[in-house]
């Protein structure tokens, strides 16, 4: 009776739920409809089961019809697999793609005004450099600064600026695509 | 063709014949293409009715249901009932008028976003942008409405775009929509696993709920049962899908099912959940919920799977095509029977200690779990039952004994009080040749007895029988043994006069308050023509026990 896959006796003390938690940050790709009031089903879905979204992207796709939303996560509070199944649910969600953390590539852009006295102002522009980032707009007071990268790199950035004073800040939400395999 | 025309053509290819509702300024376009279209309306007399008629007909057949109503308040009155339908996965159309498109946004007279306000408690909505589209949602809607996990509909079109002229070509074939794609078949593999767990259970139970209903599998569910000498227990919505009484029937669980089958679960080794969701009713307290089991847990929703409670099995799918399946593989087991004797013989215990049971009066008082014993024997366990919400529905539950699907109707996940008429209506109207009761509440069929008028004006031959015990019985109940018994709002004060409030809308109307008439009453109410209401006077203050109080686990249940 022996077949790949089951084995011959199911022992109930051996069987597991599976884990509900995973702990980590989770960046979930949707392909959706591009129709009227996609964003507020998603974003009622969420409200209504008490998910919360740590960032939110929207943009157009390679595919006039089709949008792509970006939602990063955090799975140490929500059970991924839950919110997925839920948005599945959702009629004009196409696809949705838990992007595997080392397969992927995310970015995101943000926009920082900060404080820029005389004393600070090469300190700031010296992290700018480190952290690859442009001076985009500069006054007599304040700097500003365009940095992209991870979630994390943006982060960063912003705990070295903070204490010259942030006047304010802008971030995109981190948009994620997956890495192409390395060619056989 | 009009857009409206058009509609009407849809709703009739898609097998429509009847649709429930009210007329109004936005949707005008619609009332007067509907002269026209060979279907059935039922005027309703509030747009609720409208939506719980639309659910009863759904819920009596398995057929979509649909209900109209005109934009702003006609499209706020159906919301009740749309909520009612999606909690409890009922496959229903709405369609409703909408302000024309060059007023959306401008707080136009009577304007009010239904589809954003129905968002959360849909399984999906269209608006409608451009009247070509009206024929090709209504097809879209039917498929979404009813495949899958059932549930409701809208479709919202503005009052321009229903009255413009389009090109109508009659739709081929399924629907494609690229994000919808409901499982049906299980797997079998996980088929096969949760056999064998099954063979190795100790102390298995079976637990369904209305997903077995839904998927017209109640006959593949008792062969499932049957394969062994399984317990089964159901949900109040799954109520019917396994033959009661019989010797493997455990009653219902939950909140006020049965000792033996709360017990049960208590103590099982392993829980097979078929079409059922865990709901905090049946869980109580989730952290002591069944705390020796493993779970398998089938149903066509792969969001209810560990939503609520962990699955170790879990398998999607449809009942109808996992259930047979997992029989077959069970059976090639040849799992041996006698290993469930000592788990046989516990549960035999707690039916012999715990039965349901209740003191019965010793002059002609009423007591409410005698009518509903009085209410199956007159109706010979043969009608659809509606129900309204709260202890009459409780006991109906408890003591008719339900033995086929689809013949015990009530808002289980909503609790919609004022369900029970408009659903009988409904469901009567679905099943011209059943005998259709709806078992009301005198708390909850105020709410809505202007539907009284409805069934008079169809000739609509629904019999209600009123369970009056003069309170909002149910909350009476919490209030007493829950909240110190400081009664605030609970006493219905002056009764109407049922009988007379009936025949002013041209019914019949009865009243019984006598134990030894009361059969005979029932019987007397289902022999006459025509609409009838039987006011019966039970007990005022009666409790529905056994119960476990909220957020306790099943070994805390009382009375
Ligand atoms: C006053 C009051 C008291 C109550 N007390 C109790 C009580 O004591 N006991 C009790 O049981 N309930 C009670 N309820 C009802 C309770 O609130 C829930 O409505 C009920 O328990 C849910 O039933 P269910 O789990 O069968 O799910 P349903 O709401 O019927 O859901 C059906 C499930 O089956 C799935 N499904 C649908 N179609 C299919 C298919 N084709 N194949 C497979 N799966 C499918 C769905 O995805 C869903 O998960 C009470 C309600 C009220 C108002
Ligand atoms: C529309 C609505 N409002 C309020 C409630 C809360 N509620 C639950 S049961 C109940 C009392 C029901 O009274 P009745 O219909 O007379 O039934 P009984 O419990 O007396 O049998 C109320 C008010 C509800 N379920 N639905």
């Amino acid at each position: 009776m022996s077949e790949p896959g089951t084995q011959d006796v199911v022992r109930l003390e051996d069987l597991e739920a599976s884990r509900q938690l995973t702990g980590r940050k989770h960046i979930l790709s949707l392909l959706v409809e591009d129709k009227p009031g996609v964003l507020a089903r998603i974003a009622g879905l969420f409200s209504r089961r008490g998910f919360n979204i740590d960032t939110l992207a929207v943009g157009p796709t390679d595919d006039p019809d089709v949008s792509r939303i970006t939602l990063t996560l955090d799975g140490a509070v929500h059970p991924i697999d839950q919110v997925t199944k839920q948005l599945h649910k959702l009629v004009n969600v196409i696809k949705i793609r838990d992007m595997e953390p080392n397969g992927t590539v995310a970015r995101e852009m943000a926009l920082f005004r900060v404080n820029a006295s005389v004393e600070g102002r090469a300190e700031i522009m010296q992290f700018a450099e480190i952290y690859e980032a442009k001076v985009v707009d500069v006054s007599r007071r304040s700097l500003t600064i365009e940095v992209t990268g991870s979630q994390e790199k943006v982060d960063s950035f912003e705990r070295m600026v903070r204490p010259h004073g942030l006047i304010e800040m802008a971030r995109t939400g981190e948009v994620a695509i997956t890495k192409s395999r390395p060619e056989a | 063709m009009r857009a409206a025309d058009a509609l009407f053509q849809a709703l009739k290819a898609e097998g429509v014949e009847h649709v429930f509702g009210i007329p109004g300024g936005a949707n005008l376009p619609i009332y007067d293409a509907l002269y026209d279209a060979d279907l059935i309306h039922i005027q309703a007399r509030h747009e609720q009715g409208a939506g719980h008629a639309a659910e009863g007909y759904a819920k009596a057949t398995g057929k979509v249901g649909v209900a109209m109503a005109t934009s702003g308040p006609g499209a706020t009155n159906l919301i009740t009932a749309i909520a009612d339908a999606n909690l409890d996965s009922v496959p229903t159309v709405f369609i409703t008028g909408q302000v024309r498109t060059d007023q959306i946004g401008t707080d136009g007279f009577q304007e009010a976003d239904v589809t954003g306000m129905t968002l959360p408690v849909v399984k999906h909505s269209f608006l409608v942008t451009d009247p070509r589209q009206i024929p090709d949602y209504i097809h879209q809607a039917f498929h979404i409405a009813s495949t899958g996990r059932p549930g409701p509909v809208l479709v919202d079109i503005p009052q321009d775009l229903s009255r413009a002229e389009i090109d109508y070509q009659p739709a081929q074939g399924t629907p494609t929509l690229p994000g919808y794609k409901p499982p049906t078949e299980g797997n079998i593999k996980q088929i096969r696993i949760a056999a064998k767990a099954l063979a190795n259970s100790r102390r298995p139970v079976i637990y369904g709920g209305g997903g077995i209903v839904n998927a017209n599998a109640s006959t593949e569910f008792r062969e499932f049962c049957l394969t062994d000498r399984l317990p089964v227990t159901l949900t109040v919505m799954g109520l019917g899908a396994f033959e009661a009484p019989h010797e493997q029937w455990l009653g219902m669980l939950g909140m006020h099912g049965t000792r033996a089958a709360n017990y049960a679960m208590d103590e099982a080794d392993l829980i097979v959940c078929v079409g059922a969701r865990f709901d905090d009713r049946i869980t109580g307290k989730l952290s002591e919920f069944a705390p020796r089991a493993k779970f398998v847990h089938i149903d066509v929703d792969p969001a209810e799977i560990s939503k609520n409670v962990p699955a170790h099995i879990p398998i999607v799918g449809d009942a109808a095509d996992v259930l047979p399946k997992l029989t077959r593989e069970y059976r090639a087991l040849d799992a041996d029977s006698s290993r469930l004797d000592d788990w046989w013989q516990r549960i035999r215990a707690w039916q012999n200690e715990h039965p349901l049971r209740y003191e019965d009066s010793h002059d002609s008082e009423i007591k409410p779990q005698f009518m509903i014993e009085a209410m199956y024997e007159a109706t010979e366990g043969d009608a659809i039952i509606t129900s309204d919400v709260g202890q009459h529905q409780m006991w109906a539950a408890q003591y008719y004994h339900f033995s086929e699907p689809r013949r015990w109707l009530n808002s289980g996940g909503l609790g919609t009080m004022g369900f029970g008429l408009p659903a009988a209506i409904g469901a009567k109207v679905a099943r011209p040749d059943e005998t259709v009761v709806c078992l009301a509440g005198d708390g909850s069929l105020v709410m809505v007895c202007q539907e009284f008028a409805t069934a008079a004006q169809h000739e609509i031959p629904v019999k209600v029988f009123l369970m009056n015990n003069g309170h909002f019985g149910m909350v009476r109940q919490w209030q007493e043994l829950f909240w110190q018994e400081r009664y605030q709002s609970v006493a219905m004060g002056p009764s109407p006069d049922w009988p007379k409030l009936a025949e002013a809308f041209g019914w019949t109307g009865m009243q019984c308050s006598d134990k030894a008439e009361l059969r005979d009453a029932m019987r007397a109410a289902l022999d006459t023509e025509g609409p009838v209401l039987l006011d019966v006077r039970v007990t005022q203050n009666e409790n529905c026990y056994p119960m476990i109080p909220a957020g306790h686990a099943a070994r805390d249940m009382v009375g």
